[in-house]
């Protein structure tokens, strides 16, 4: 799994790519925090275009970004969500607390991974 | 009970790095029943859900056997089992409710609900020092009638 972090301003977008499940979650979690913590973001995206397979790993780490960002006053965007990657966080309550885009939506970055 | 028409088995030691392994050989077998794309997803997300559990609960202080057995029935049916002998669970209906977990960090304890609402059925049988087996059964209704005249 990779995580590749870009910057622009105060605003960061972190493009994930690979299977995100348990085995995979904690390297992805802690490239994250690390650079929050350093950079200090005021705006977070988490692109998952890249993401080929997420199971509830992904739901907790999505969630628990959310916590230590809101605390830091840092908003939360997941965006480019494939079909099944957005089923997995919606039966977590996710839209209720972060902003959720799915694959071609609008503010999410278009790419030809064409879905079902 | 109807005789299956195909079954296989894996046996894989309860390390994260077969978690991939794990959902992949499962859906690959199953992939005789012209599953969707989104059949594929399901049978994938539930099979990670049900292996990561016997890795981070049943077997949390090493390393055990995880037994997997996927049978194939006439008219879609999939039966896919996941064993362990790892620490069982006291109560059932408690870990399988939403949000329930025994363990803090990134867990959300939504690990049952996904298989649930990913799959037809799911059945759990547990004893408390024996072990946990976890029954997932899937419905695989198959692509569209392709478009072609
Ligand atoms: N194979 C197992 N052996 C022992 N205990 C288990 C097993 N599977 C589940 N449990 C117990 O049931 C609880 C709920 O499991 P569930 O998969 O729903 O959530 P979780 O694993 O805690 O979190 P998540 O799956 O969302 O990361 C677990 O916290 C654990 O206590
Ligand atoms: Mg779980």
């Amino acid at each position: 799994m990779q995580v590749n972090i870009e910057t622009e301003g105060s605003a960061a977008v972190c493009y994930l790519s690979g299977e995100l499940d348990h085995h995979n979650a904690p390297a992805v979690r802690e490239k994250i925090d690390e650079f929050s913590v350093g950079f200090c973001p005021q705006s977070m995206i988490l692109d998952f275009g890249g993401v080929t397979f997420m199971d509830s790993s992904g739901i907790g780490l999505v969630m628990g970004r959310y916590k230590l960002l809101s605390a830091a006053n840092c908003t939360l965007t997941v965006r480019n969500l494939s079909a099944h990657a957005y089923k997995v966080m919606r039966l977590a309550g996710l839209e209720n607390i972060v902003t959720l885009k799915k694959c071609g939506e609008k503010g999410g970055k278009q790419h030809d991974k064409t879905e079902k | 009970m109807t005789k299956p028409k195909n079954e296989v088995k894996l046996q894989m030691e309860s390390r994260s790095v077969n978690e991939g392994y794990a959902r992949v050989a499962v859906s690959a077998f199953a992939a005789v029943l012209d599953p969707t794309v989104e059949e594929i997803n399901d049978i994938r997300t539930a099979v990670s859900e049900a292996v990561t559990n016997c890795i981070v609960h049943a077997y949390r202080n090493g390393v055990g056997k995880i037994y997997i057995r996927v049978r194939l029935f006439d008219g879609g049916k999939v039966e896919i089992q996941i064993r362990d002998r790892g620490c069982g669970i006291a109560d059932v209906k408690k870990a399988r409710e939403p949000l329930f977990t025994t363990l803090g960090g990134d867990r959300s304890g939504l690990g049952f609900s996904v298989m649930e609402s990913f799959c037809d059925r799911v059945r759990v049988r547990s004893a408390v020092g024996k072990g946990t087996t976890v029954t997932l059964v899937k419905n695989i209704k198959g692509r569209d009638e392709p478009c072609e005249p």
